[in-house]
């Protein structure tokens, strides 16, 4: 892998891709907000974002990109680190001193993994169905009552909140980390610290709300 | 008190190895942890059995010697000792206590709960050090003058003894709080200053080569070092490493 | 008996090595590349001449008993190094650094080796800042200093309390500098287990590779032994458990005398011993007596309810206390020299004082230093009519701070909090200042044989100061050595490799496997520990820190008589093709059980008291020095090197007068 082939530059780029996703996520959150509070930037923005060249053509494989990266280095590096320990130790006591959120990043990441799946099922493959292989003529109000519609089954908010919860507990930890990957923590960053936390609650804590804003609130069919 | 201790036994590199359950009865609250392995070796000799292998030196937690996984942790429950410094009143009468080597694949066992520790002293023959000879007139020690707090980090830094727990304790066996250490130590010194794109290069290619595992920051090194060198010292392992590749 | 040539250089004391350096072979480099050097021991004496002679070009082999080289036990040493810098502007210069360890050695070491020391010391600093020592500094950035054992200026560098795990850390770096360049070929665990010498010269080495159990035969041009030192011979001691004396042990059967065996070091702070269980003794730092006071009951109805448990040390008033140091020597009081600290506190617990169970242990006591610390404070923060409490809290802040680290570490071990109840203190053997002899060169009496660090005999005399110890270590192999072996070692450029494949390697080898399969196939019925223990008991009681004619005699049968059994009886269990801590044990303690006999032989022989040596039957009779150490120069100011004769007690005394040109002898005193 070439530059890859060290173990800190797998670590730094684990953590830049990391940023990369926090951010995506940090713009995904913005957005779905707007389906509670402005029912109408909703639909505008998510016609913008899905029908904007740039935004299609470029920022859409690089997340793409980013987000394949980001699960294929964890989990080749997963295995790299397992090996480093070929015989297991009978008892191993990793509650004394570390958090669950740090040891099992791998656990909550394949979690995310399977909801993302699930996520691509039922938004992004509809999507590119609807858009380039129906090509359906373009309808920017569309949005809104599809996202909200998707929230009616119970089964499916539940699985949702089960993801959006590990996806708490990788940010808990994957976020700050990132920092200290790339060398930041000193004194002067405690700072950075508490807002990677905030962070790491908030925002599922809000993609969580907005499902069962939309659950308790659907629009009639 | 008395205990059951379930211990690592294997014959040497070679062989498979097993947990071994012994019984060692009459242990004293004052005894040192080590010293409660000497009375079980002393029973097993009287009993023509072969006694349990361990590295141990100076017992006084410096040295570095002393390893030990102990109930699930590097150099046992206690914080901020090494296995000498352990003391049998931190257990109960009754308690049943397991005992396994430091385990990593960088860290081949040799016997019972030896293990070969030279992938550290082949990283630090791979940089760690100033390129300086002995000569009568090196320049003067002050010199350089040298800021109270880089001074202090430095030898913050400096405190490692080289024991391992870090490896052994990272669910990950990896070595980077000792490299950082190493490569932290020279970094904040000027004299050190001079190599440090070099050195961190170096060592940390001959740190992945001996088979340690990357790190994920769980922090669990930090905690169980002996001697509480800090997580900051892996950053700036990761900052001197960035500086010296771009 | 013969008189023994130290082969130190003619002229005045200042100029001698410098006229010595200037007059000595040198090896061309292209010549020094076909030389080989062997260094047994990797601490401070060891670590530093490997790396210096691989730096000079030499080829060096490196052996020690640890899995690496920084584990030596230099490491342990805590308080600092000494070097006459002069940085504090206090006076202090390269003649009061040799006045002064002179002195505190008691007069009983040689001159020209103690200036040299005191001249070279300074580059040492220089030395270990270039390598990153990270010496403690002061908020202008330079370095700081601590005035250390009683000495009346400020010369020792520190690095917090771990100046010798720095100093060797410094050491091995150089080291790695050259093993990465291939210069050193380093073997860890592999134990030296004899000196090969060809037509009289010291040719090579036999090792034990402790790993696989394998002999192996090395050969080279010269051998450095660097070893450290045979405290261990009490079993109890601040020693690592492996520090053995097994290479100078071996060396001296081979024709290097041992000189001075029974100039012990005993300090007077350490951890009492808690039962008959305990492995080793752990060494407070001596700053403690600073602020400590040193007592034990009055009254032996008040010990016994100690030793109980029913009364508890806080509940005994002043006036049933007694201060000992204090009221035996009113001008030092509790600062006393480590001997002679040691030597009171033996004597109270003798007299049946001792305040822990083993009956074996004073008090070491901070409440007046926290009080007085504590309305220090109280004035400063202008706190008007501050209770009791209130003092000792603001006080045992200020303890804290100075000692924080050493009462941490004595909590943990003892389990007692000692701010609020005093230290329990005891002294252990900590230092060998006797060693092998070397003669200027630090060549041994054995050609091409260099012995350095704490296992020669050389700079020390009768009592080491604090903080020399490190010094030491590395000037010899830093800045004293790599000129010396030169001097040698030009003589050898057309000597070509030296073949292991000769018979003196073979006998050498074959005695080394015999004694091995011996240990393995005896089956005895005491194991190694049983043996060592009954060596240190002896040793303690008798060649301990106050001798005398009788128990010295006592004690040579008695150690000859333990030797024996040992051979009969001794219980190795395990293989030899392995690893087998019990066998390298068995090697050490059969070592230990000839040097012990011929130490007590040599404290017999030196019938005055002086630094660590203490013969009862030479103390002041009258005068305000009355029953303090008596030394006698008229008679006893040599140096006594040992030859082996095939058994310890059959030693022969060579003596190596000492003369004394530039400073004058005289009693030491601190009432």
């Amino acid at each position: 892998m070439g530059i890859l082939s060290s173990s800190i530059a797998r670590k730094v780029a684990m953590a830049l891709s990391g940023f990369f996703l926090v951010f995506f996520l940090g713009q995904h959150f913005v957005i779905n907000l707007t389906s509670v509070i402005a029912p109408d930037t909703f639909n505008s923005w998510s016609h913008f974002m899905g029908t904007n060249g740039l935004v299609q053509g470029l920022l859409q494989p690089v997340l793409i990109f980013g987000v394949v990266f980001h699960f294929v280095m964890g989990i080749a590096l997963e295995i790299k680190n397992t090996k480093a320990r070929k015989i297991k130790y009978t008892l191993y006591k990793g509650s004394a001193n570390a958090s669950w959120a740090s040891r099992n990043m791998i656990v909550s990441g394949l979690v995310i993994l399977a909801f993302l799946g699930l996520h691509f099922y039922d938004f992004w493959i509809p999507e590119m169905i609807h858009k380039y292989i129906e090509t359906n003529p373009e309808d920017p109000t569309r949005y809104l009552a599809e996202t909200v519609h998707k929230f009616e089954s119970p089964v499916r908010v539940g699985i949702y909140i089960v993801a959006f919860v590990l996806l708490c507990l990788h940010l808990w930890h994957g976020f700050s980390s990132s920092f200290q990957s790339v060398g930041l923590n000193n004194v002067y960053t405690k700072a950075l610290h508490v807002f990677t936390k905030v962070y790491a609650v908030a925002i599922p804590l809000g993609f969580v709300f907005i499902a069962l804003y939309h659950h308790f609130n659907q629009l009639d069919h | 008190m008395n205990l059951t201790l379930k211990i690592w036994r294997q014959k040497d590199a070679k062989s498979k190895g097993k947990m071994v359950s012994y019984e060692v009865t009459e242990i004293s609250d004052d005894m040192s942890f080590l010293e409660m392995m000497d009375v079980l070796n002393e029973q097993l000799i009287n009993k023509n059995g072969d006694p349990v292998a361990f590295d141990h030196d100076c017992r006084e937690g410096i040295c570095g010697m002393c390893s030990m996984f102990i109930n699930g942790e590097a150099h046992g429950p206690g914080r901020g000792v090494t296995t000498c410094q352990l003391h049998m009143r931190m257990f109960k009468d009754g308690d049943t206590i397991t005992i396994e080597p430091f385990r990593a694949k960088a860290f081949p066992i040799i016997k019972d709960l030896v293990v070969n520790r030279m992938a550290f002293d082949r990283i630090q023959q791979s940089g760690g050090y100033i390129s300086v000879n002995t000569s009568g007139n090196t320049q003067d020690a002050n010199a350089i003058p040298i800021s109270k707090q880089a001074a202090d980090t430095a030898m913050d830094a400096a405190t490692c003894i080289g024991c391992g727990a870090c490896v052994a304790t990272c669910k990950n066996s990896s070595a980077m709080l000792f490299v950082g250490a190493k490569v932290s130590q020279y970094a904040l010194l000027p004299q050190g200053q001079v190599e440090a794109g070099e050195r961190v290069l170096n060592m940390v290619e001959q740190m992945d080569k001996e088979g340690f595992g990357n790190c994920t920051n769980t922090g669990a090194c930090e905690i169980e070092c002996p001697k509480g060198i800090s997580l900051e010292n892996i950053a700036r392992l990761n900052r001197e490493y960035l500086k010296a590749s771009v | 008996m013969s008189i023994l040539d130290s082969k130190t250089p003619k002229g005045p004391l200042a100029g001698k090595w410098t006229k010595y350096k200037n007059e000595i072979n040198l090896v061309n480099p292209s010549n020094k590349r076909n030389i080989d050097v062997i260094v047994v021991g990797t601490g401070l004496a060891g670590g530093s001449a490997a790396a210096t002679l691989a730096e000079l070009g030499y080829n060096v082999k490196a052996y020690c008993y640890q899995d690496s080289p920084r584990r030596a036990h230099s490491i342990a040493a805590q308080g600092g190094i000494n070097a006459a810098k002069n940085y504090q502007g206090d006076g202090d210069s390269t003649y009061r650094l040799f006045y002064d360890t002179v002195k505190g050695g008691d007069y009983r070491s040689r001159e020209a080796n103690v200036y040299r020391l005191a001249e070279v010391s300074t580059n040492i600093i220089d030395q270990c800042v270039a390598q990153g020592v990270p010496f403690a500094r002061d908020y202008g950035g330079l370095l700081d200093n601590r005035s250390f054992g009683g000495v009346l200026v400020s010369r020792t560098f520190y690095a917090k309390g771990q100046t010798g795990q720095q100093l060797l850390l410094g050491a091995y770096s150089a080291m790695n500098r050259q093993i990465a360049r291939g210069k050193i070929e380093m073997f860890s665990r592999h134990e030296m287990l004899d000196v090969v010498k060809v037509n009289g010269k010291a040719r090579g080495i036999i090792t034990r590779n402790l790993v696989t159990g394998e002999i192996e035969r090395h050969s080279a041009h010269a051998v450095v032994i660097a070893t450290g030192g045979y405290g261990n011979v009490y079993y109890l001691s601040t020693n690592a458990m492996g520090s053995n004396a097994t290479a100078a042990w071996k060396i001296h059967k081979k024709g290097a005398f041992f000189a001075n065996p029974c100039y012990t070091q005993i300090h007077p702070t350490c951890i009492p011993r808690s039962g008959d269980y305990q492995s080793k003794l752990t060494l407070m730092s001596e700053s403690l007596r600073n602020d400590g006071r040193i007592w034990v009951p009055k009254n032996i109805e008040d010990v016994k309810g100690i030793q109980e448990g029913t009364l508890k040390p806080t509940e005994l008033s002043e006036e049933n206390r007694d201060y000992f140091l204090e009221r035996r020597y009113p001008a030092f009081g509790n600062l006393v020299p480590r001997d002679v600290a040691s030597r009171a506190a033996k004597e109270r617990c003798d007299a049946g004082y001792g305040v822990n169970a083993t009956g074996e242990a004073v008090y070491l006591d901070f409440k007046s230093a926290m009080e007085r610390y504590g309305k220090e404070q109280a004035k400063i923060h202008h706190i008007e009519n501050a209770s009791e409490e209130k003092i000792i809290e603001l006080g045992a802040a200020i303890v804290k701070e100075k000692y924080g680290n050493l009462f941490q570490m004595y909590e943990k071990i003892v389990d007692q909090d000692p701010y609020k109840t005093p230290m329990m203190i005891y002294p252990a053997t900590h230092y060998t200042m006797g060693g092998v002899w070397v003669d200027y060169n630090l060549m041994t009496t054995v050609e091409g044989l260099y012995c350095i660090g704490e296992a020669n005999f050389s700079d020390h005399g009768a009592n080491r100061l604090g903080a020399s110890a490190l010094m030491q270590g590395l000037a010899d192999g830093y800045f004293v050595l790599p000129y010396t072996i030169g001097d040698y070692l030009s003589n050898d450029i057309q000597t070509g490799k030296i073949s292991t494949d000769t018979p003196e390697f073979e006998i050498s080898e074959k005695e080394v496997k015999e004694k091995i399969n011996f240990f393995v196939n005896n089956e005895g019925t005491h194991s190694v520990d049983y043996y060592h223990k009954k060596l240190g008991l002896i040793m303690w009681n008798k060649v301990g820190m106050a001798r005398n004619k009788e128990g010295l005699i006592e004690a040579m049968a008695e150690i000859k008589a333990l030797r024996e059994d040992f051979w009969q009886n001794v219980k190795v269990t395990g293989g030899n093709d392995q690893m087998n801590p019990e066998l390298e044990k068995a090697g050490r303690v059969a070592d230990f059980l000839e040097l012990g006999e011929l130490f007590a032989k040599d404290a017999l022989d030196r019938e005055e008291s002086c630094g660590g040596h203490f013969r009862e039957e030479s103390v002041e009779v009258d005068g305000e020095q009355k029953g303090e150490a008596k030394r006698k120069d008229e008679e006893y100011a040599y140096v006594s090197a040992w030859e082996y004769k095939g058994e310890p007690g059959d030693a022969i005394l060579h003596k190596e007068e000492l003369e004394f040109n530039d400073i004058e002898l005289k009693q030491r005193s601190y009432k």
